[in-house]
This record gives structure tokens, sequence and C-alpha cells, in this order.
């Protein structure tokens, strides 16, 4: 696993070139992050297909809920059923079930290699930020595409007749990568202290897959326990960018959203990188 | 099948179908012959060498004599079983290691696993209690026994590894790069419990390795296997003559001289000069011995040292001089 | 020399035993290789707990989802909730003791792809039962323990008129449901041996097989549901037998009996991906990739 996910050297030589162009440098990353995952067509079909039928599967529990129920949580059946097929489309790319950088940035924590990377002339938190940029770009096209369109083929979905729905959409898909990156982030540079971060990242997943509105649209979610998963920073994975998507956020409301994944994402990353300070004085005052 | 025929191999082959990928959706099919009829027998409790450059078929051959691969065609035998078609029954008959797959379990103090294999192979208790008091005292593994083996380096693992492929009493020892990425000393160690293992319970050893100087001390016998054929059978002094192998002189002078010279020596040549150091190439089939002497008679000597070939360059040469012929 | 010949021959009568009943030696041999594991996981022990919590809490989330919904409706496709309860129930605990006892089974490809395989492929044990033992996960109880409780709790809540019939149905079900998603994980995995990279077709229809059938048939397409009858059994893991014990209809037009036929139905499974698994294990040695 973890020799499959590793930097390729010319990446990594390319980068240490690039010492001066910051921009280009972490475009490097996010390409070699796009392309690494690209690699794996077999896995990506695969997984295309594995989406489709949780796809369809849940389309029809859906169906039967909002037969019951019209404008439930005050989506009609074709805004549902839209929802349902976002979920697939950005479960890889937001990372709802982890699947990133993560495991391989808390094995190199674990061992110490990650005593090397802090004496890169990168940013640690850009470098993996950037990869995971990459990776998500990957994912949406090869993993959320094509469950998309066929779940448009099969079911009468709500698609946004207007450009700028679908370009507002993409950016807040963008702002959910960050939000789901800093989270993870986070729960990862536990490794320096917990002994086992397996643990803490396995609640982390619990708490995205829960809060995100993986599992039924928050709307739906009773009374306090809506409120409050709406305010958590997972709502950004999906939950908002599916709103976005469907037309439920226009003028103010819109920059209102994405001020909350903004809000939650600049947070999230300033948390990282001040964990990310006090982990690297550690690393430094032991030595490696 | 009798002692002399313990593994025999008949025109042995092995055809991959490789599938390339040329374009988006275009495929490119191309038949690899891994192995391209191979023959040779082995006596039982022959120590052989089995070497060749990477991708050269080794692997291939040695996964068949273990039943893992099927052959393509020929005829294949080890201890009278067809390994492809009889593969539990031979796997109680030969011990495999892999030299960069333990087969150990990770967490587990190395004792665990060797329970596993007795349990597994369904050793007799007094055998298994034999066998592992031999392995513990000759590899040294008494102070092991009750460490995690993830806690072993990569030396004392390997020493674990042989010690579990021969619980049950293997007639064949297949080893894989047994030596591969070991110190010294560990080494030495593995070698000289093999020669004993040999001599002593004539286990028949077939091993494949990258450094010459296991064949040289442990084997009579080496065969070069390159794209899928034998290109040599036979003692390893011959080989070193079939490939005209040269090994290395390094010698440190007391200062910088020109490069020396011995006109009775036509064979010998310098090869590289670094200040006072020079080194010189001499046929592997030569003796060191009377060079050295003269070397030192007439230079200023402080130090030298005398390199081995390696495989590499020896097959390298070995295919110079086929095609010459 | 000859000492050791004399081992040998001691040896002998007991290969010849292996040859003659490999069912026995593959069940002996994946006790063999589970203990191992379970005394791995046992290093690590609060890390066990974690994670079977963890399995725990992220296999109820399903029926999370479903109480979720009930909390807008009162019935989803014409069934109550301890009516999908009890499909819930069935499935996941059938597809949790499948789970535990083959779920390992996806990590073929990587064994082939990293080679590892080969390790496996010179012991004196069936290949399969060493891969079905391949990191035994004593975790996933956490599935199984939140199936069999919502197991529980439809079985307090629902009024059945109980038959012996309907109470042999109950166990009948579970353990066949777990021998059909046995039988699946099997066959995905001499899948695997074409395609290494395609464990998550499996997923398909494990996981995805296993959230079908947590709720009522009712609700899906014609199509979908002959499919899960007639191609891929999966409803004799739980629809057919749970609805023969709440007493209502199957939407697909069948006999009442045929919910009696899951046994059967796990056998002829297993001879199929025992079939497949041969012929995968043989390509795989003809191709070694």
């Amino acid at each position: 696993m973890g020799s499959r996910r590793q930097m390729p050297a010319h990446y990594a030589r390319a980068l240490w070139r690039n010492e001066g162009g910051d921009v280009r440098l972490y475009a490097v990353v996010a390409a070699g992050g796009f392309r690494r995952h690209a690699t794996y067509r077999v896995a990506t079909f695969a997984g295309v297909f594995t989406n489709t039928v949780f796809g369809f599967i849940l389309a029809y529990t859906y169906i039967a809920l909002w037969d019951e129920r019209p404008h439930l949580g005050g989506y009609d059946m074709s805004q549902a059923l839209t929802y349902v097929w976002l979920g697939q489309a950005l479960l890889m790319t937001c990372a709802m079930m982890g699947g990133g950088f993560e495991d391989e940035l808390m094995e190199r924590i674990r061992t110490g290699d990650i005593a090397v990377d802090l004496y890169r002339p990168a940013d640690l938190q850009l470098w993996w930020l950037a990869g995971d940029l990459g990776r998500a770009a990957f994912h949406l096209l090869g993993r959320g595409i094509v469950p998309m369109v066929l779940g448009a083929l099969a079911f009468d979905l709500a698609l946004p007749g207007s450009p700028w729905t679908w370009l507002a959409f993409l950016v807040s898909v963008a702002l959910g990568v960050v939000v789901s990156f800093g989270v993870r982030f986070l729960v990862a540079l536990s490794a320096f202290w917990l002994l086992d971060g397996a643990g803490a990242m396995q609640i982390a997943w619990l708490a995205g897959l829960f809060f995100s509105g993986m599992l039924l649209p928050l709307p739906l979610f009773p009374g306090v326990l809506g409120e409050v998963a709406r305010a958590l920073p997972w709502s950004s994975l999906l939950q908002v960018p599916a709103d976005v998507f469907l037309g439920r956020y226009a003028g103010w409301d819109l920059l209102r959203a994405y001020a909350f994944q903004g809000g939650w994402a600049v947070a999230l990353l300033l948390a990282g990188r001040m964990l990310q300070s006090v982990a690297t004085r550690r690393v430094v005052v032991q030595g490696g | 099948m009798d002692d002399m025929d313990f593994i025999e191999l008949d025109g042995v082959e092995k055809v991959f179908d490789v599938r390339r990928r040329t374009g988006f959706m275009r495929r490119e099919r191309r038949e690899v012959r891994a192995v391209d009829g191979i023959s040779f027998r082995v006596p039982r409790g022959e120590m052989v060498g089995y070497i060749g450059p990477n991708g050269a078929g080794k692997s291939t051959t040695i996964k068949m004599l273990t039943g893992i691969l099927t052959p393509s065609g020929g005829r294949l035998r080890v201890a009278g079983i067809d390994p492809s078609r009889q593969r539990t029954k031979l796997a109680h008959r030969i011990g495999v290691v892999f030299g960069q797959r333990t087969t150990l379990w990770w967490d587990l103090p190395l004792r665990d696993s060797y329970r596993l294999m007795h349990r597994m192979y369904r050793i007799p208790d007094s055998r298994y209690r034999e066998n592992l008091d031999r392995c513990v005292e000759l590899l040294d593994l008494g102070a092991l026994l009750d460490v995690p083996v993830r806690q072993l380096s990569l030396g004392q693992r390997m020493r674990g590894d042989i010690a579990a492929a021969l619980l049950h009493d293997p007639e064949v020892l297949y080893l894989d790069e047994p030596t591969i990425g070991l110190d010294v000393v560990s080494k030495a160690k593995v070698r000289e419990f093999l020669r004993d293992l040999n001599a002593e319970r004539s286990t028949t050893v077939l091993l494949t390795t990258h450094d010459l100087t296991d064949i040289e001390q442990l084997c009579k016998r080496v065969m070069v296997i390159d794209h899928g054929r034998l290109v040599y059978d036979g003692a390893l002094a011959g080989l070193h003559e079939v490939g005209e192998s040269e090994r290395t002189l390094v010698v440190d002078l007391e200062r910088e001289l020109p490069p020396i010279e011995l006109g009775s020596e036509p064979s010998v040549r310098v090869v590289k000069v670094e200040g006072p150091r020079q080194w010189l190439a001499f046929p592997a089939a030569v003796s060191a011995a009377p060079l050295v002497a003269r070397i030192a008679a007439d230079y200023p000597l402080v130090d030298l040292s005398v390199r081995e070939p390696d495989i590499e360059s020896v097959i390298a040469k070995m295919y110079v001089t086929d095609s010459r012929v | 020399m000859a000492e050791v010949r004399a081992g040998r021959e001691v040896r002998e009568p007991e290969t010849e035993f292996a040859e003659r009943s490999r069912l026995v030696e593959g069940v002996r041999a994946y006790g063999l290789i589970v203990a191992m594991w379970l005394r791995s996981t046992m290093a690590y022990r609060a890390s066990f707990v974690m994670t079977a919590l963890g399995n725990f809490l992220v296999t109820g989330f399903d029926f999370v989802t479903i109480m979720l919904m009930f909390g807008h409706v009162d019935a989803l496709g014409g069934f109550t909730l301890p009516e999908i309860a009890l499909l819930y129930g069935a499935s996941a605990t059938a597809f949790g003791l499948s789970d535990l006892v083959l779920g390992s089974m996806d990590r073929l490809g990587r064994r082939v792809r990293d080679g590892t395989l080969d390790t496996l492929l010179v012991r004196p044990v069936p290949v399969l039962a060493q891969v079905a033992a391949d990191r035994f996960a004593l975790r996933r109880l956490g599935r199984i323990t939140q199936g069999l409780l919502v197991l529980g709790y439809a079985l307090l809540t629902l009024d059945i008129a109980w038959t012996p019939l309907k109470v042999v149905m109950l166990p009948l079900m579970v353990l066949s449901g777990a021998a059909i998603f046995g039988a699946v994980f099997v066959a995905g995995a001499a899948f695997q041996f074409y395609a290494q990279d395609a464990s998550e077709v499996q997923s398909a229809f494990t996981y995805g097989g296993t959230t079908l059938l947590q709720y009522p048939p009712s609700i899906f397409a014609q199509d979908l549901v002959r499919g899960v009858t007639f191609v891929v059994p999966l409803a004799f893991v739980s629809w057919l037998p749970a609805l023969y014990v709440l007493g209502r209809d199957y939407p697909v037009d069948l006999p009442r009996w045929v919910a009696f036929l899951p046994p059967v139905v796990a056998a002829v499974c297993w001879v199929l991906a025992g079939l497949a698994w041969r012929a995968g294990l043989r390509a795989y040695r003809s191709t070694g990739s």
C-alpha cells in the first residue's frame, strides 16, 4: 500500500528545483496527485460500478420515502434523486469515507520519515493539500461523472440549466475538498501524540459519514441534531454543494454558503498549521 | 525415481501471454517465453546454484519446481512427483525460502510461527522438537524465539525464515536470494548452516543468488540461465573460464606512482589509478598469490584487497564470448 | 540420512489422508491461521476495541438512516419499522457472519499483485482456506452485534403468529444467508485472479447486496428484484424467508415454498463459487499474474 502511494521520484526532483516558484511547485505536486490515482484504471472502473450500484439502491429507497412524503425537507422527488447521485459522485472526491492522503501521512509520522518531509524546502501542509486537490480532481472526473450520467439516464434528475449554477457548484465542491482536507490533516497529525492514530481517524471518518449528509439530507435530521449537523464542517462535503447544485442558494445566500465553507476551511487549515508547528518543534527537539 | 534423478526437467517451457497497453483502449498481445526449453538433472543431496540476470527465468523455474506455476510444456519431476498436479503432496517434501518475503508472523514471537508450521505440516512432536532445537542452535535463534518478528533485523529474520522452512524435514530446499541485504556476519552464518545441512542431512539445495560468493562457498555446481535458456551447467571455475571473467586487485601504494607494470604477466592490466590507489584486472582463473608477490617485490605496497566479479558482468562477458563463436 | 527417511515414512499416510479430505484439511488450516490472527489482534488490544466499536457504529448507521426515515413516515413501501427491522436484522446478521469468516477475501488481488500469494501455494493446505483466513478481523463482530440487536428489536415488537416452521425459519435464514453471501465473497475473490484491482466490484454485490436486502422488495423496480432473485440469488438470504415469517407476499410471483429453498440455493452457489475459484486459481498458476 505504502509503496504504491509513494511520490514518484521525478516529482520530488522537480520540486527541489522549483524552490523559488511556489505556485509552480504546488501545481506539480497536485498534478502528481492526479496522475497517481489515474494510473489505476481497473480500480476506477470497479469503483464506478460500485458507486452506480449503490446509487440505484439508494435511489429506490428515496423514491419510497418521497412517495410517502412529497416535498420532504423541501426537496421534490427529482431533487431528492439528484441528491442521491451527487452523494455517489462526491463520495470519493470529498473523501467522505477516507481514502485520501491521511493514511500515508500517518504512516510517515509513525515511522519517523516525516522528519525528511520537514526539511524539504516546501511547506508540509501545502504540499499535502496540493496532492489532495489533485487526487480530488481525478476522483471528480474519474469517479463522479459516469455515475452521475448513468443516474441521469435512469432517473429524472434535476440538473441545473444555467452554466453559472454548474460553476457555483464546482466552487462549492472545491471548498468542500479543502474542508475535508483540513479535518483529515488535523486528525493525521494526532499520530504525533497518539500511539495508534487509526482510532482517531476512524472517529473522524464516522463523523464525516454521519454529518456530511451521506446517509440522508441533513434537513431530514430531527430538531437540534439537524441544526448541529448543518453547523459542523462536514456539511460542507455534500450537503452544501448539493444544495448549490439544486439551486437552493441564490445571490447573498450563495455567498453565505461559500462563507460558511470558506470559514471552516480557513479555521481548519489554521488549526492544522498550529498543530503542525507544535509537532515540528517536537520532531526537531527529538532529533527526528 | 532414483537418487540421481531427484529433480528432473526435460524441455520444460513456460510461455506467458503479455498484454500491453498501446493506446487508450488498444492492447497488444505478445508471447513471452520466460523459460524456453530447459533440461537438467539434480541428484539427491547436491547443492546447486541457479543464477542469471533479473528476468532471465530463474524465479519462473523455481515457481514451476515448487508447483506454484504450471509448465506450458516439457516434463518436470521433483522426488518423483509432478509439482503442478500434486502440489500439496509435494509441499510436505520441500522447503521454500523467498528472500524478500517473510512467511513469519509479523506481530507474534518467532516461536508462534514455528508452532503453526508444526501443526500445519503435522510434524510428529519428537521430530519437531528435535528439528527446532537443532535450527535454534545452529542458526543462533535462542535469544530471538520470544521476540516479535517485527523487532528482528533483516539477518535475524532470514535465519528465522530458513528455520521455518526446515522444520518438516524437507528433502529439497529452494532458496531465493537467501543472503540479499544481509550483513557480513549473518551471511557467514547462513552459509555455514546451509553447508552443514547439506553435509549432515544430504538435503538437496537449489539456490538463486546475485552474490557469487554464495555460490563459491556453497555450490560445486552452478547453472546459468539467460533469456529462458540454460547457458551454462558445470563447476564455478569453469564459468569463470567460459565467461573470461576478471577479478580485481585493489592496491594501495605508499605514494602516487605511474601505473604498475608487470612485464611477464600480459593478462594483468591497470584499469584505474586514483592517487596512491590502483586497480588491476586479472583473469578469475589465475591465482592472485604470485601476482601479489610480484607487486610486493617491485613496489612500496601498503595494503591490498581482491574483489570478486559480480554475476552480471560474468554473464555479460559470457554473451560477448558466445556471439564471437 | 536413514533417520530422515524414517521420519518421512511416518508422515506419508497422513499425506494420503490429506488428499482424501480436502474440506476437513481446509477447515483445520483455516482454524490454525485464524488462531494466529487472533493472537496478533490481541497484541494491540486497545486498537481492537476501538475498531470493533467503529465497526459496530458504522454498520449501525444503516439502521440509523432507516430510523431517521421513519421520523417522517409510518411505512416505507407498505412496511412498518419493525417489519423492516426483521428484514434488516436478518440480512445484516447473515452478512456479518460471512464478512467475519470470509470478509478478507477481497485482499486476494493485492496478494496476487505483490506476489505473496506464492508463499501460500507452497503450503500443504488448500489455498482457499489460507486466503479466507488471511487477516481474520475479529472487529467484524461489531456488524453481527448490531444485526442481532436489530433482529431482537424486530422479534420483540412484531406481532407474529408463530408456527414451528416459522421458528425454524429464523436460524435457517441467517445461516443459509451467510452461506450465500460467503459464496459471493469466494466468487468475487476468484474474479480478482483476472482483475487484481477490481475488489470494489465485489463490494457492489456484498455491501451493496446487504444494503439492498435491508429494505423491503416492494420499493425496488421489478427488474431489479427479478435480478437478485434469479441471477444473483441474494433474495434468498432474507427477503423470501423473512416475508414468509411476516406472512406477506413477494413482489415477484413465486410459490410460498420457495421460502424454504435458501439452503439449496446456498449449496448451488457454493458449487458455482468453488468452480469459479478453481478456474481462477488455475488461470493464476498458468499465467502467474
